[in-house]
């Protein structure tokens, strides 16, 4: 079963068609073999018995009058069958021969001719014992036995299995041509439907078709293969056309993106330019009455005065804010082996020099380093450590914390301060652009800070949150993972 | 000293304005002669336009130039005044908005000599006039007697 296995469709229906062949013949063969052994012995039988019936006739005066010589002449008669090896003559209850014939000679050794023979024809390996009694108007006289050899059935059988042997060599080279020429038939249009599939599969090309075969399964297996081809090429084109069609939009998506970016960017431009120019005009202007005309101007005015450029300060910074949110947004992110340590230690020395007079415990934990972008980061450090100095503005014993502590797969950086703190309970409010949870009074800022420092880590792929507690401090965490 | 005029190239009348009240304020007296735009700063330099017949071996003592400008950017003026052997050697003051930050680097590898930060305040100018070498040619005011001295 396994080696039929391994055997193409063609050698298979080959194999079935030959196996098929040979038992049928063969059976043949053996039954018309058999039949024909059973004819033989049977047709010799009946010769050797109607001789012997003869022979036992004609024998039966000789026994009366006890004529052995006559008996002789009469068994000599045999020699007409050419099958007859031996015949014997017994008279009744007599054991010695009465009369003998061997169609060779009287034999070298005794002719073992069993005392007893069954009456009728009886075959033994290679003889053929017939057995006839003699009898006088029924009663009776004797025994005669025949031998009779069987070279003929042999000689015949020979022959006829020779006949037998070529005619199956015959009829099994002829049935090889015809179920070659059928298999080949039924194999091909399969052998052609194979190459195909393999060709649609290793060149993944849907244009190719099968060769139609005939009506029948196979036919119809290549008629629907066909139609199937039909459907995958329809949807390997429409699938590429969709393909073509996402790409063509993909890339007008991006190109609109561009223009939109562009657009920004002149907005963005035109933010800083055309709405500072106006602000330049009043604080300057502003300026020039307060030192032109000091004099006109009592204390009232010059208040108002210092007001109004007090307003178009907080809103160029304001402006400056805006911008600096929108830039982070459109910059580049180039990520690169940061030193946290530095960038926090730089800020800190930054904010001491702007502010001499306030004391600030600034405390860095040594040897951080992130693979972030050393720029944003920062102005992510100038953002959190700028607040956490204002917002210990009013303690005598101001501490600002830099760190790094464990947060799952990703560590988290952090900022703390002992400062104004906040309520937790406002805590999403932090990261929202303009969102103070402090008076102006207080504590200065446009509330954009937090924004950009949540765009940045954002940008990063990572997460920022905060903790605090109203006047003992806020603590910011953010992380900066590479591949959120 | 020196009587040189110093050109303002800026759209913005208030920004003008501003910008030569500062300037006298700081006791600078050369004429300062204001172009609304590229094109007419273009003219004033070469002699052209509207300024045809002006001497162009004169140049100013320094150009403040404008960034943002209608018709051509203080970027293309500044691009033509380096191409130009007459102007080659003018200095030029870019003056900047806050965002502009970006351009500067633009800015001095077209040739600009210096940035100040509008509005000009005096601060910003003396800074970026001794930067320039320009002090005692743009300040009306008797040399500090040197300490030691």
């Amino acid at each position: 079963m396994r080696i039929l296995g391994r055997l193409t469709i063609g050698q298979k229906l080959l194999s079935i068609a030959m196996l098929s062949s040979i038992t049928a013949l063969v059976s043949a063969s053996i039954a018309f073999l058999a039949y024909d052994l059973h004819t033989i012995r049977q047709s010799l039988a009946r010769r050797i018995l109607t001789d012997a019936q003869i022979v036992g006739f004609n024998s039966v005066s000789p026994l009366l009058f006890n004529d052995a010589e006559t008996a002789t002449t009469t068994l000599g008669g045999l020699r007409a069958e050419p099958a007859i090896v031996a015949a014997i003559i017994r008279g009744q209850g007599d054991t010695r021969p009465f009369a003998t014939y061997f169609r060779d000679g009287p034999p070298a050794a005794r002719p073992s001719f069993p005392e007893q023979v069954a009456p009728g024809p009886v075959f033994a390996a290679d003889h053929l014992l017939v057995s006839e009694p003699i009898r006088f108007e029924g009663r009776p006289l004797g025994t005669l036995v025949i031998q009779a050899d069987l070279a003929e059935i042999r000689n015949r059988q020979h022959r006829y299995a020779g006949i037998v042997l070529a005619v199956l060599a015959g009829s099994l080279l002829l049935a090889l041509g015809i179920s070659r020429l059928m298999a080949k038939t039924i194999s091909r249009p399969i052998v052609r439907l194979a190459d195909t599939a393999r060709t649609v599969s290793s060149q993944k090309d849907y244009t190719v078709r099968a060769e139609p075969g005939g009506r029948d399964e196979v036919g119809l297996l290549i008629g629907t293969f066909n139609e199937m081809l039909d459907q995958i090429q329809r949807q390997d084109s429409d699938l590429k056309e969709a393909r073509v069609d996402l790409e063509r939009r993909v890339e007008t998506r991006t190109r609109d993106l561009a223009t939109a970016n562009k657009e920004l960017e002149a907005f963005s431009y035109s933010v800083s330019h055309d709405l500072r120019a106006p602000l330049r005009a009043i604080d300057g202007f502003s300026k020039a009455v307060l030192t032109d005309y000091s004099p006109q101007l009592d204390e009232r005015g010059r208040h108002y005065l210092e007001r109004v450029r007090a307003g178009t300060l907080r809103m160029s910074q304001l402006i400056d804010d805006l911008l600096g949110l929108a830039r982070v947004s459109r910059r580049e992110l180039v990520r690169k082996r940061a030193d946290v340590s530095d960038i926090a230690g730089q800020v800190a020395v930054e904010l001491a020099r702007r502010q001499p007079s306030r004391q600030v415990r600034v405390e860095v934990q040594p040897g951080l380093t992130a693979e972030a972008d050393p720029h944003l980061l920062t102005i992510v450090f100038e953002n959190l450590m700028g607040n956490a100095w204002k917002f210990t503005g009013k303690k005598a014993d101001a501490c600002v914390e830099v760190g790094q502590q464990a947060n799952g797969p990703a560590p988290a950086f952090y900022v703390r301060d002992n400062g104004a703190g906040f309520d937790m309970e406002y805590a999403d409010k932090l990261f929202g652009a303009f969102q103070r949870l402090h008076t102006e009074a207080d504590f200065e800022g446009t509330g954009i800070g937090l924004a950009t420092v949540q765009r940045i880590v954002a940008r990063h792929g990572g997460r920022i949150w905060a903790e605090g507690t109203v006047n003992k401090g806020a603590t910011f965490y953010f992380t900066l993972e590479r591949n959120p | 000293m020196s009587s040189r005029p110093i050109l303002l190239v800026e759209d913005n009348h208030d920004d003008v304005e501003l910008t030569v009240m500062a300037l006298k304020e700081s006791k600078i007296t050369n004429p300062v002669v204001v172009a609304r735009n590229g094109v007419e700063a273009l003219d004033y330099l070469f002699g052209t336009g509207a300024h045809a017949g002006r001497d162009a071996s004169s140049q100013p003592v320094v150009v403040l130039l404008d960034i943002k400008l209608p018709l051509l950017s203080g970027l293309d003026v500044l691009r033509r005044m380096r191409e130009d052997e007459r102007t080659r050697r003018t200095p030029v003051v870019m003056l900047t908005s806050s965002d502009e930050r970006d351009h500067i680097a633009a800015t001095y590898d077209l040739g600009a000599n210096s940035y100040v930060r509008k509005p000009v305040e005096f601060e910003g100018f003396v800074v970026a006039a001794r930067q320039l070498g320009l002090y005692w040619t743009v300040l009306n005011e008797p040399p500090e007697p040197a300490p030691g001295r």
